[in-house]
């Protein structure tokens, strides 16, 4: 893990579609950025560590992503996996400030 | 990446444990260690001839016989290990171990150790008899066997189970599923003789063959037989009778896998030899699981593994360094075929000064016996109703004095209490109530208190009761203990989870409210959101309300907003509509062309008569499309897929109608047609149907006399299934119509994912043709109506290209820079 943490400018909010992701490649990290109907934003590992699924093209059940391969689920807020044994993604704070999305990592 | 260990004070030793098998032991082994000790001192790295994470073997019936998903039994997938740094070489089988350098060798991979386990379990063991290796022979251990059984089980007429044990049943149970005729051959006298006496065996052969299975006992195979193209056809049997045999599956006992220990100079006699600390000849290497013997015995069963694991992982990492094995009773609680039975010790292995007390109800197919040696029970099975069955396995668990009135054993006392809630309020929190997954009560209440109150909700959580199922009725016990009542499952009935309403209620409510998103339903009739509910919502509404639906993108799978299907690279295909399976040398030149403007990786016919352009990048999608210029084949989703049709009179010396005009006019009239499930329509010119009319959802074929005979219902994927004639019509005209009528029908009263084979059954044919050709309901002009107004509403979503429904829509990963530091 690097010991300073980056602010890093994203995309504005319209960029990010209601109830739905998108994937972006941060310097070197993939992430997938989320915006729930109920108005969050957050972002997460872009890949399922199951079999690789890219999680962007993922649908949300509330607050959980949901892997578009097998069905995997991965909570927004920590990261779980909703499948006993299954390693959690990681997850990045994200700031919404006047419609400017970035992310910290 | 820091380096590990550089900080001086941080522990600098670590040793290196290499286990050799990835199975119920190796993983077990490795959760234990991780369990008894997150920090602890070693490096591990494990072997597993199987290229997959760990699973719960003991589940592989359930997959065989289709009630559980191979995925659903995986215990650790990959990403597990990786995430508890466990080195895991899936698919490497370790070939050597050198003991004097202290290494562990596989193809291409050298592991040093400086302890090492075995945890190769073992092998089925292959009888010497003529023929094994015909096509169609299998045996039954592991997920590939499963699979491959399952895969040469279509279609096929009989199989014929070699071995009359546990196992064998319990493929029997499975090959039944497949609608295969089943015959069991046991060489002994009778079933499961390792559990049963004579006439507990008996018993359990009329319960199976009142299943339909064949049992055949006293039998010893002479060959496999062969047809000419190398495939098994035959069971031989010593006498010359033969049984027909489209399918082998040879389950006559396991052999240990102890070759790699014996090679390398470790003691063996059936098995890898182990001592009570589980320790080898070599204090470096030990052994756990089915490839040990101790005190003797060699053990067959996951039970006695758990406690191997358990006092090894203690040992080695130090958190009772003196924990020793002594040896397991094994009671095992089984459900075979559904039949419950309980067996303890060797029943069949009866010495002149034992006691026998057995009770015997043959009407109810109720077997029970105890053996009382000393007085203490030594062995007993209980068949077909375990009711005394805890009671007598507590005997013979702790061995106290069996009652000295021995029928006690069976009927209590007649004053001891018989309330669950008493026995399960005193079961200590760490006792095992599930066995076969080893789930204890504690974790089992954990759940029920986090709000898990059905016996299945249970199971999803902790996996008690998923495996054979005997101990169901326990979990359902601690549900009452805990939380007053269990709940039935009403869920069934409702049409997607998240509602709890079923179709018809929903519909109703969606209509008196005016709901007309997904997202209103969810927030006016929801209990929750999830994926399934989304899709299944969003498919009723569209039908409901069509171009007043107001349609919320982030409801739809990513096949349903991207119009293509999702391949395991992230990539996309495209098939454009072919109708009819018809197309032309422009449009072939076309397909072409595009195909090396985007260097398509896979150009490929399908077996729907069209074809499909794999490996599409997201953000190249509409140029595809707009190059192409032909609209979406629905390829990705539940909607009319293709209508296969056969070349009919237009060319075919047979053909007595015109089935590629019918079929092209039927894709035209009908594309875009949404439905619970996905819809696949087939014309065939005359009845040698040649376009598989009889295993569509619907077939159309022509008669000798020209007409049309319309068929609904058929499947031929994982299920097959064939046709019901819903009607004949003289007229192509009559056709179209009389099939779009079914069409809505279907889309309005099937259940969401219920394909049109479980659909047409559910209803029956009679019902439906009384519906749909002579309208007892009334309904046939609205159904007409609803089929003008769908029509109607088609758009081509590949038109999408040049006007994106949302942001990011066809845009793949959006590179963004770190700031510069
Ligand atoms: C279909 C089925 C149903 C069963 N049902 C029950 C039940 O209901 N209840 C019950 O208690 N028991 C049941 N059993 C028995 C139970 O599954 C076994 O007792 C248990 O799996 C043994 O565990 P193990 O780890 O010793 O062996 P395994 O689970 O067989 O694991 C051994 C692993 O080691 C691997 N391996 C072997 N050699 C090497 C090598 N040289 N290098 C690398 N890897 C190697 C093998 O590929 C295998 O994956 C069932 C077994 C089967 C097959
Ligand atoms: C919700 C859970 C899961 C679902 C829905 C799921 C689904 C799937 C599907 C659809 C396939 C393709 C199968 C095929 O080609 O026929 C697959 C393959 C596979 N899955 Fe999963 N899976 C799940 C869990 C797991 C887990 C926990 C593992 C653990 C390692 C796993 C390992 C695999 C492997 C190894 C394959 C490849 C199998 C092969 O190539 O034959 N899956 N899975
Ligand atoms: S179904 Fe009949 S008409 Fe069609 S191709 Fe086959 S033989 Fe010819
Ligand atoms: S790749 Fe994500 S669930 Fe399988």
């Amino acid at each position: 893990m690097s010991a300073t943490l980056a602010r890093v400018p994203l995309c504005t909010l319209d960029d990010l579609p209601v109830g739905l992701g998108r994937p972006f490649r941060v310097g070197d990290t993939p992430i997938a950025v989320f915006r729930t109907r109920a108005g969050k934003v957050f972002a997460v590992d872009a890949t399922c560590p199951h079999r690789g699924g890219p999680l962007a093209d993922g649908m949300l059940a509330g607050d959980q992503v949901v892997c578009p391969y097998h069905a995997f689920r991965f909570h927004a807020d920590t990261g779980a996996c909703d499948q006993p044994g299954v390693c959690s993604i990681a997850t990045y704070p994200v700031e919404v400030i006047d419609g400017a999305v970035t992310v910290t990592l | 990446m820091i380096p590990l260990n550089t900080t001086p004070g941080l522990p600098p030793t670590r040793k290196k444990l290499v286990v050799v098998g990835n199975g119920m032991a190796g993983a077990r082994l490795v959760e234990d260690i991780l369990a008894a000790d997150p920090d602890h001192p070693f490096d591990i790295t494990v072997f597993g001839d199987e290229p997959y994470g760990n699973y719960n073997r003991i589940l592989l019936s359930n997959v065989l016989n289709g009630t559980q998903d191979p995925k659903e039994i995986f215990l650790n997938p990959l990403a597990w290990y990786a995430d508890n740094h466990v080195t895991l070489h899936a698919g490497k089988r370790a070939t050597r171990v050198d003991r004097d350098a202290k290494v562990v060798y596989a193809d291409g991979v050298e592991e040093p150790y400086d302890v090492l386990v075995f945890a190769t379990g073992s092998r089925p063991f292959v009888p010497p008899i003529p023929g094994t290796t015909h096509r169609g022979v299998f045996v039954f251990r592991t997920i590939d066997d499963c699979r491959n059984i399952a895969a040469y089980a279509k279609g096929k007429k009989s199989a014929v189970v070699i071995g009359g044990g546990l196992l064998g049943l319990e493929a029997a149970k499975g090959l039944m599923t497949h609608d295969v005729a089943v015959t069991v051959v046991e060489m002994g006298p009778w079933l499961m003789g390792v559990q049963l006496d004579e006439a507990g065996g008996k018993v359990l052969q009329q319960t199976i063959e009142k299943l339909g299975i064949t049992v055949k006992t006293s039998a010893s195979t002479r060959e496999f037989a062969a047809d000419d193209h190398g495939a098994v056809r035959a069971v031989v049997f010593a006498d010359g009778s033969e049984v027909e045999a489209d399918i082998v599956v040879i389950s006559a006992g396991i052999r240990p896998n102890k070759e790699l220990a014996a090679e390398c100079g470790l003691a063996c006699d059936r098995a890898v030899l182990v001592d009570d600390t589980l320790q080898t000849g070599d204090p470096s290497v030990f052994g756990v699981g089915e490839c040990v013997q101790h005190r003797g015995v060699v053990y067959g069963l996951v039970a006695p593994i758990w406690e191997q694991t358990k006092a090894l992982a203690a040992r080695l990492t130090s958190t009772n360094p003196d924990a020793v094995y002594t040896g397991s009773k094994l009671a095992t609680k089984l459900k075979v075929m559904g039949v419950e039975l309980a067996s303890m010790g060797r029943v069949s292995d009866v010495k002149p000064t034992d006691e026998v007390v057995t009770f015997a109800e043959p009407g109810r197919q109720v077997y029970w016996k105890a053996i009382v040696r000393d007085g203490k029970v030594v062995a007993g099975c209980l068949l077909g109703d375990l009711g005394p069955a805890d009671e007598v396995v507590s005997y013979f668990m702790t061995e106290r004095p069996a009652p000295a009135r021995r029928l006690e054993l069976f009927f209590g006392s007649g004053t001891r209490t018989q309330g669950a809630d008493f026995s399960l309020a005193d079961m200590p929190d760490d006792k095992q109530v599930c066995d076969c997954n080893g789930v204890c009560k504690g974790t089992i209440v954990k759940a029920i208190q986090a709000g898990k109150t059905t016996v299945q909700s249970v199971g999803k959580a902790t996996r008690a009761g998923t495996g054979c199922g005997s101990c169901k009725k326990l979990v359902e016990g601690l549900i009452e203990a805990v939380n007053g009542e269990v709940k039935a499952d009403p869920s069934e009935g409702w049409y997607v989870p998240a509602v709890p309403l079923d179709k018809p209620s929903l519909v109703a409510e969606v209509k008196t409210r005016g709901l007309k998103s997904v997202s209103a339903v969810l927030r006016e009739l929801g209990t929750g959101e999830d994926e399934k509910s989304k899709n299944g919502l969003a498919s009723m509404l569209k039908g409901l309300w069509g171009t007043e639906y107001v349609d919320e993108r982030d409801a739809r799978f990513i096949n349903d907003r991207v119009h293509a299907n999702i391949q395991n690279d992230g990539t996309f295909s495209v098939i454009p509509r072919m109708y009819g399976g018809v197309t032309s040398a422009d449009d072939l030149i076309k397909i072409g062309e595009v195909a090396k403007k985007y260097a398509v990786r896979m150009v490929k016919v399908t077996g729907g008569q069209r074809i499909d352009l794999l490996g599409i990048k997201k953000d190249d999608l509409p140029g595809v499309w707009r190059d192409l210029g032909m609209p979406s084949g629905y390829a990705y989703t539940k909607a009319l897929r293709t209508v296969k049709t056969c070349v009919g009179s237009e060319f075919c010396r047979y053909g007595t109608n015109d089935s590629t005009a019918l079929g092209i006019a039927l894709e035209k009239t009908y594309q875009g047609f949404e439905f619970p499930a996905k819809v696949k329509l087939g014309v065939s010119g005359c009845p040698r149907n040649c376009a598989e009319s009889t295993v569509k959802d619907v077939g159309v074929v022509a008669t000798e006399g020209g007409e049309w005979e319309v068929l609904v219902g058929g499947a031929a994927g994982a299920h097959v299934r064939k046709t019901d004639v819903l009607c004949r019509v003289k007229t192509r005209e009559e056709a179209i119509r009389v099939i779009g009528r079914f069409l809505i029908y279907y889309r309005d009263n099937a259940k969401w994912v219920e394909r049109t084979y479980d659909f047409v059954p559910r209803i029956g044919i009679e019902e439906l043709r009384g519906i749909i050709v002579n309208d007892s309901l009334g309904i046939v002009a609205d159904l007409d109506a609803e089929v003008e107004k769908t029509a109607a509403a088609y758009v081509d979503p590949w038109l999408e290209r040049d006007n994106p429904a949302y942001a990011g829509q066809f845009e793949d990963v959006r590179t963004v820079p770190l700031p510069m530091a």
